[in-house]
């Protein structure tokens, strides 16, 4: 079962992040808790700002307004003893970053190493693990997620599900504070979607605080201890998975909910006249 | 025309030496070019701006002057400043600092363009620009540096002919000391060619050798 959050002890705050990007706000001042061992799914319609949501609580994209806090710490900022704020260099956003694990939608894996080294680079070249320690637990990460069988392969020789797992094994191998995933199953064929839902789901079960941006609504509803809508780069409502799926309050959750419904149930009849699913 | 095969006879001994010298030259200043290049490559991708504007004004003086001008100032200009090289030593820093500049824009476009995501995903597990870098971006812009590299080595190679005007003896030099004595500069420019085709060919035909145990990525 999914463990429960007695005390909210949260480990990732967000205030009013803010994206602008050129003639368009992408974010608009979205709050966000996360507490440990929480698993938390953010849906809403493509352009809704999902993907940057994640993105700036990262700092892979630096917000343009808004403050995000890790487990107290500062992340993307730098407060100095005068209580005066600057923002951090590239060298100290690489260091408050170690605690946030990031799957991306293309997996990103580096193409000339292998599933091994692709994992285990992170420990040797960034925390100065040794290189046949790390090796060592990137091989433990990687037989987590069931790909004990696989660590000298070049992603080239791997299939898109396999890879996808071999960067949540990159994510987690530094035991982060929080993974964030996103939209971990839409670069991948309908096939090998659920062998990377199911490592996702066995990870938060463990208790790995996750955030995850999906287009799987049964994935949200089962996996979810709370579901976000956004909408318009704002979050329009959330909640108990239950309540959001099942009563949505908000008319435009209901909107788009009714969409995915549709295109869902489109999808089955398609399928079952034998059709490839075509849907987008 | 006919071509006078017995100078030719002559020639080919007193070529050798030139062509050993031109070989030396090529190589050493190869090797210098493709180290300098490579670090004012990476430089030039630095997020350091002055660092960026200092590699940027070197390639911009290497473009923008021609390479017979650059042998000069560094034959001529350098002893006055209390640099003094021997004129094989001359020879071969100008054509490395000239080939690097160049060898330094190849690296920063092929570097710069590796899929944007990969330097992503290494900021993502924590890694410095530097790290990113030298780790993950060059790694994969190899295989597709060579082609243009070759390129650059293949031109300073060529180059290495203006030298003789600061009298290294390298291959056309040594061409010009026979034909001021023999007077047939027809048969001896047309071995000259040859030579160069020659060094040249071997040149490109290693390089594609080298490409292709490159894995794509």
């Amino acid at each position: 079962m999914v463990s429960q959050v007695h005390v909210r002890d949260l480990v990732l705050t967000a205030r009013g992040l803010t994206k602008t990007f050129a003639d368009k706000t992408v974010l608009r001042s979205v709050d966000l808790d996360v507490a440990r061992g929480e698993t938390v799914v953010i849906i809403g319609a493509s352009g809704s700002g999902k993907t940057t949501l994640l993105r700036c609580i990262s700092h892979l994209e630096s917000p343009s307004a808004g403050l995000v806090d890790l487990e107290g710490q500062p992340i993307g900022r730098v407060e100095r003893q005068d209580g005066k704020v600057r923002p951090a260099t590239e060298r100290e956003l690489a260091r408050q970053r170690r605690g946030i694990g990031f799957v991306f939608q293309r997996f990103n894996l580096f193409p000339h190493l292998t599933a091994l080294d692709n994992v285990a680079i992170g420990l040797y070249k960034v925390r100065g693990v040794p290189k046949a320690e790390a090796r060592e637990r990137a091989a433990a990460q990687l037989t987590r997620v069931f790909l004990g069988e696989h660590l000298m392969k070049l992603p080239g020789q791997l299939s898109g599900g396999q890879q996808q797992r071999v960067a949540i094994a990159r994510a987690i191998v530094f035991g982060p504070v929080v993974v964030l995933y996103d939209e971990p199953t839409s670069a991948l064929d309908p096939e090998l979607v659920r062998e990377v839902l199911d490592v996702i789901r066995m990870l938060a079960r463990e208790g790995m605080t996750s955030v995850i941006v999906t287009h799987e609504m049964s994935f949200a509803r089962e996996v979810a201890n709370r579901v976000i809508v956004l909408d318009a780069g704002a979050i329009v409502e959330q909640g108990l998975p239950a309540q959001i799926f099942g009563a949505p309050r908000e008319p435009r959750t209901r909107r788009f909910l009714e969409h995915f419904r549709s295109s869902l149930v489109n999808a089955e009849q398609s399928n079952a006249q034998g059709k490839p699913d075509t849907k987008n | 025309m006919t071509i006078d095969w017995a100078i030719v006879e002559t020639a080919i001994p007193l070529l050798a030496k030139g062509t050993l010298v031109t070989l030396q030259v090529s190589l050493v200043a190869g090797v210098l070019a493709c180290i300098l290049g490579f670090v004012l490559g990476l430089c030039a991708l630095s997020n350091m701006r002055l660092l960026r504007g200092v590699v940027l004004g070197y390639v911009d003086f290497v473009r923008g002057t021609p390479l017979l001008i650059q042998i000069f100032l560094v034959f001529f200009a350098l002893p006055v400043i209390g640099i003094r090289l021997s004129e094989i030593w001359a020879g071969i820093a100008a054509l490395a600092f000239n080939t690097a500049g160049y060898i330094a824009e190849t690296v920063r476009g092929c570097v710069g363009s590796v899929e944007r995501g990969q330097a992503e995903a290494a900021k993502s597990i924590g890694m410095t620009h530097p790290q990113i870098l030298v780790s993950i971006l060059l790694p994969q812009a190899m295989r597709p540096i060579i082609p243009p590299l070759t390129n650059e080595l293949i031109s300073m190679t060529k180059s290495s002919s203006l030298l003789s005007v600061i009298s290294v003896y390298e291959l056309t030099r040594a061409g010009q000391a026979i034909i001021s004595v023999h007077f047939v500069p027809f048969e001896i420019y047309l071995l000259l060619a040859l030579y160069y085709y020659v060094i040249i060919k071997t040149l490109s035909w290693v390089s594609r050798r080298l490409e292709r145990r490159m894995p794509v990525f």
